[in-house]
């Protein structure tokens, strides 16, 4: 039970996400082309080919002989399948090393194919390239232990619709993908519907909880975080612990029966992860208990050295969050940050009454000299901002969307939006191609010039005329 | 003594008292497009004064000054249209925000963009009642201004094309503030992204019309727009981000969706428009104008379309395949356009016609390789069309004109310009009473006779080009002049024998607001004398070229055109004087004045200083160097720009010649 195991169960959840969730980007040029769905026997050689119209760097030639090679080696593992079925059929009285033989000679055919089929389909996925070198061994190593040796033509079904599955995942796997946070644990069971009973429920103290070590030496009583720091602490104790079993990690016992699901509650009464509330959702490991207990329950003690203004009450947080204090440029009425728009707009989306907040310096600036005392007083009004950020106003307004930012934060936006990197390029290249107004703009603003030009009147215009006469 | 204080009484009372004010109210509501009826109908006494003054919702005053005056005088306004003002400040709104409150409904702010933010903010805070706003054109609108307009909580109707500096957070801030959007218009503001149009999307769930034209939108902000219960018109016009694996994604369509433009969209081919089109089946406009490629294809996807009415095409290319299967859709097509499209070819569009016999509105405008078998197939099977244009119909011969006004006899628009048509084809047309748009433009072989066909049959022709058909003099023209009394257009330009007798019997068409005499060499300013007592309507008045026109004929122009806003003066022999006397029109906004020979310097100058209306002024280059440089950037500072040419003296060419160096020109 340490933070491995944590983390272990988190990317594995989201790995098991990325699978079940269909892949959009590649749903709909199969659909476009072969009215089949994704995933059936008949893809497999359309496959490669369907991906062409998106990617630049790819020999058509070289595809079709690899793809005739495949077919090939199919066909002939197709006629070995058969020959072992015709057999079968015939003598029933093998003995089971020669049926374990076969079972491996096909198994290394295939992996042999699926590896091929890969590194055809790796050509034109840039983004898969790099996966390429991890994900075959697993495959075969899946085939060749999992599958019952059935008839041949299913095997390869079930094979191919596993690549297909898998290629997705590595595709995905290398998107940023930034919701991932992994100090987010307690959220990341929210899915999890274990049925009451099926697992254990352990509940710590408050001051356990709160206790700044976990792991204490049983000689000197020193207090560690880590087990791991324990065991490096214990080496100084004697020569018994230096061997290499006393320094390995302590190993769960890995027994016949499965053990029981350890599944925590946080001792606060009335909260949700609380064992005796109604909807109790328990916390699955101890760190997520710590967490959890100090973000709800405890007081925010951290407070942000640059903004002086965010409070937190898990050291982490605090430093995850100077990592972007400052650089938060997009504001929320309701005084929230964002260091991104999207997030800013589905923030804004979701709740009613919040709105964007327009930094201030751009209502100063608008306005023109004449303008300018009622500039001031419209902002004092506009937008209902939530001053909180003290003395980081200032610097945060010279990171605001300026004039000269719009255009900047046009291509900001294609890049949070594309969901593959060559779409960002084609639709860069569209962009630019925006054909620019037809008019011609005069940016100057005439209340620079003559702030009173508003009470002119013609009769002084004459003077004037005059004047130049 | 009592009976005489009686007597006394009734004879100072005006008669004019006894009629309440509903009456007078009702009277007022007949009262024409003139705004001088108006004015002269209060200054009859004081209790019209002020009825009249209770009476006037929409005011679209001239400048900004004097608002303050008129709105105290007219307190009841509930439209104010200030396009027509050169600048309009934050002051102003003010002005306006306090003395209307809650009685101003509508503003129109399109083209005068000196007010910002706090200005919008005072009006939206003041003016609760405003649901809409115009504010088109405001370049320096930046996200504060967004966030003030969205103070304006029951903002119905909003346009704010070309407001380039606005981003998602000020379309944002007014997505959450003005629940109550109806309709949206965010063409050209290239700073609006997803997030914007998203949010509106989400937060506006009232949007009925959508105009997202050459926003940098991609698919991500589409399926929220999908799912707005009453959008009824989106326009998506040239939106390069949005292309057919985006809309492939979108499983449901939009099924209150009637009107849907995707011009210019290059990257949405016939399989995005399936996509898109598969869940719309009330549409009924579609416009496609610039797109992909009509093809079978493309015609196939609008077979689900059952209620379409009107298809535009405008720009494509066209295959014939294409265009039979659109004529072979079960729907009845009541508007086609295919104007400027590539292959439209006398099979592809007799096919068309012969199927969709209720069509109203077909434009054809150069389609340069049909002949009069289409001609024959339209005119055959559309008997009903109101609206024909087929501008540069080269290959259609003259017999085939005939034809259309034998059998399509309730034509209201007609467009002929660049054809072969001649006065047996005049003579045919003008068999369709209705006529009140035709033009003729460079129709070579059209003369006199076949004009005074028109003239005596077609009684409501409001609007004739005549524009370089050279063989056309005064009696076509007078003909005409005497035949529709509701002449407001009349271009006469480049025809080189009309002469003052033209403009005098043209003189007689009161209600003549736009006229064109470009290169008449003929015309003096006796005949524009005419023009100007007799039409008091004029706005828009090009007598470039006349060289015989001079001071003379400005003079009456200044006094009796109050309505004028355009003129064109170019290489007419106006002096200092001319354009001096000119400066008095109010109204004036648009002054063209190149190689006036007659003009110095310092003359100009008093001019520009004395018309304090004008909006765009363009004039020689040479006049840059010779006044002082304070001087242009007070008035452009005033509202004004001034656009400065450099062209060199063009001597006019033979008519014949023109042509054919225009035909040169046109591959």
């Amino acid at each position: 039970m340490d933070i491995k195991e944590g983390l272990c169960a988190d990317t594995w959840q989201n790995q098991q996400k990325w699978q079940d969730t269909p892949m959009l980007d590649y749903d709909s040029p199969f659909q476009e082309f072969s009215q089949q769905p994704p995933q059936t026997q008949s893809l497999l050689p359309c496959n490669p080919s369907n991906q062409t119209n998106k990617v630049q760097d790819w020999d058509p030639s070289a595809m079709l002989n690899n793809l005739s090679f495949l077919e090939q080696k199919i066909h002939q593992l197709q006629d070995l399948v058969h020959l072992i079925v015709g057999r079968r059929g015939q003598v029933l009285g093998r003995s089971d090393e020669l049926v374990a033989q076969q079972q491996q000679l096909i198994t290394a055919d295939l992996t042999s194919i699926i590896v091929q089929l890969i590194s055809t389909a790796g050509s034109l996925l840039p983004s898969v390239k790099q996966t390429l070198s991890a994900a075959p061994p697993s495959f075969g190593q899946f085939g060749g232990v999992q599958f019952p040796p059935g008839p041949g033509v299913n095997v390869v079904g079930v094979q191919q619709h596993n690549t297909s599955n898998q290629i997705n995942c590595g595709t995905e796997q290398n998107h940023p993908v930034e919701e991932h946070e992994s100090k987010d644990e307690e959220d990341a069971d929210e899915g999890e519907n274990l049925p009451p009973g099926s697992y254990e429920i352990l509940q710590l103290e408050k001051e356990e909880i709160l206790a700044p070590h976990t792991h204490f030496c049983t000689i000197c009583g020193k207090g560690f975080k880590r087990d791991a720091n324990l065991r490096m602490h214990m080496r100084g104790h004697g020569d018994e612990y230096k061997s290499p079993a006393a320094l390995a990690k302590p190993h769960k016992e890995s027994g016949p029966e499965p053990m029981l699901i350890k599944r925590y509650s946080c001792p606060y009464g009335g909260c949700k992860r609380n064992k005796e509330h109604k909807k109790f959702q328990p916390l699955k490991t101890i760190l997520c208990v710590k967490n959890h207990y100090k973000r709800t329950h405890c007081d925010k003690s951290y407070i942000c050295s640059r903004c002086n203004t965010k409070k937190f009450s898990v050291i982490a947080d605090l430093k995850t969050h100077e990592k972007h204090c400052g650089k938060d440029k997009w504001l929320c009425s309701c005084g929230t940050t964002f260091s991104r728009k999207d997030k800013l707009f589905g923030h804004i989306s979701l709740f009613q009454g919040h709105t964007p907040a327009i930094p201030l310096d751009e209502h100063k600036g608008l306005t023109g000299a004449s303008d300018r005392r009622e500039g001031n007083e419209a902002t004092s009004t506009v937008g209902s901002i939530n001053f909180n950020f003290g003395s980081n106003a200032s610097s945060m307004g010279t990171g605001m969307p300026t004039d000269m930012d719009a255009k900047g934060s046009a291509d900001d936006s294609t890049g949070y939006f594309s969901p593959m990197n060559f779409d960002t390029c084609t639709f860069e290249g569209g962009f630019n191609e925006f054909p620019r107004p037809p008019f011609d703009d005069t940016e100057s603003t005439f209340s620079f010039l003559i702030p009173g030009s508003c009470n002119y009147s013609p009769k002084t215009g004459g003077d004037s005329g005059n004047a130049l006469k | 003594m009592k009976n005489q204080k009686q007597q006394r009484l009734s004879q100072t009372t005006n008669h004019f008292d006894l009629l309440s004010e509903e009456i007078v109210f009702t009277i007022l509501d007949f009262f024409g497009e003139n705004p001088i009826d108006k004015k002269s109908f209060s200054l009859t006494c004081k209790s019209f004064y002020v009825i009249e003054s209770k009476h006037r919702k929409n005011l679209r005053p001239l400048r900004q000054e004097p608002l303050s005056g008129i709105l105290t005088r007219y307190p009841n306004i509930t439209h104010l249209d200030l396009s027509l003002c050169p600048r309009v400040t934050d002051s102003s709104l003010t002005t306006i925000s306090n003395l209307c409150e809650s009685t101003l409904r509508s503003i129109d702010l399109s083209r005068s963009g000196a007010f910002s933010g706090s200005g919008l903010l005072r009006l939206a805070v003041n003016c609760r009642n405003l649901v809409e706003i115009d504010v088109s054109n405001a370049t320096n609108l930046k996200d504060a201004g967004a966030a003030a307009l969205a103070e304006a909580k029951n903002l119905e109707k909003l346009w704010m094309g070309r407001c380039k500096f606005v981003t998602d957070m000020g379309v944002g801030c007014i997505a959450v503030g003005c629940k109550n959007l109806k309709l949206i218009s965010l063409k050209w503001c290239l700073g609006v992204g997803d997030f914007g149009v998203g949010l509106i999307a989400v937060k506006c769930k009232e949007i009925r019309s959508l105009d997202l034209s050459y926003l940098p939108i991609t698919d991500k902000c589409l399926p929220s727009i999908l799912k707005l219960q009453h959008l009824e018109d989106l326009v998506l016009e040239g939106c390069f981000g949005i292309d057919d694996d985006s809309l492939a994604a979108l499983k449901h369509g939009c099924k209150s969706l009637k009107a849907l433009d995707m011009s210019s969209c290059q990257n949405i081919s016939h399989l995005g428009l399936s996509s898109l089109t598969s869940g719309t089946g009330g549409l009924q406009q579609l416009t496609l104008a610039y797109g992909s490629p009509v093809t079978l294809a493309l015609a196939d996807g609008l077979k689900k379309l059952s209620m379409l009415q009107s298809i535009k095409l405008d720009g494509c290319v066209v295959t014939c395949a294409g265009l039979k299967a659109i004529g072979n859709l079960c729907v009845s097509l009541k508007e086609l356009s295919l104007s400027k499209c590539l292959g439209v070819t006398d099979e592809g569009l007799s096919s068309i016609v012969t199927k969709h016999r209720e069509l109203r509105k077909l434009d054809i405008t150069c389609c340069r390789k049909i002949t009069d078998v289409s001609i024959a197939h339209i005119t055959n099977s559309c008997t009903n069309l109101t609206s024909l244009r087929m501008e540069s119909c080269t290959l259609v011969p003259r017999e085939a004109f005939v034809l259309i006004g034998q059998r399509c006899p309730f034509l209201e628009e007609l467009d002929l310009t660049d054809n072969e048509i001649d006065d047996e084809g005049l003579k045919s047309i003008s068999r369709c009473p209705n006529l009140s748009v035709l033009k003729l433009g460079i129709c070579l072989n059209i003369t006199d006779e076949g004009l005074i066909h028109v003239g005596m049959g077609c009684p409501k022709l409001v609007e004739l080009d005549l524009y370089r058909s050279v063989e056309i003099t005064d009696s076509g023209v007078s003909a005409i002049a005497c035949g529709c009394p509701d002449l407001e257009m009349v271009n006469i330009a480049y025809c080189k024998d009309i002469t003052d007798s033209s403009l005098m019997s043209l003189s007689k068409c009161s209600r003549l607001n736009t006229f064109e005499s470009r290169g008449c060499p003929l015309i003096t300013s006796l005949g524009l004398a005419a023009i100007a007592v007799g039409c008091r309507q004029l706005a828009k008045l090009d007598i470039k070229k006349c060289h015989n026109v001079d001071d003379v004929g400005m003079l009456p122009l200044a006094h009796f055109s109050q309505n004028l806003r355009q003129i064109n003066l170019s290489y007419s022999s106006v002096t200092d004087v001319g354009l001096l006397s000119l400066a008095s029109i109010s109204c004036l906004q648009s002054l063209t004045i190149l190689h006036v020979k007659g003009l110095t310097p310092s003359g100009l100058a008093a001019a520009l200083l004395a018309c304090g209306g004008l909006t765009k002024v363009k004039l020689q280059a040479s006049f840059k160097y010779l006044l002082p440089q304070p001087l242009f950037e007070y008035i452009e500072a005033r509202g004004c720009v001034l656009q400065w040419r450099d062209k060199v003296f063009q001597a006019e060419l033979d008519p014949k010649c023109w042509k054919l160096q225009l035909e040169d020109m046109v591959p």
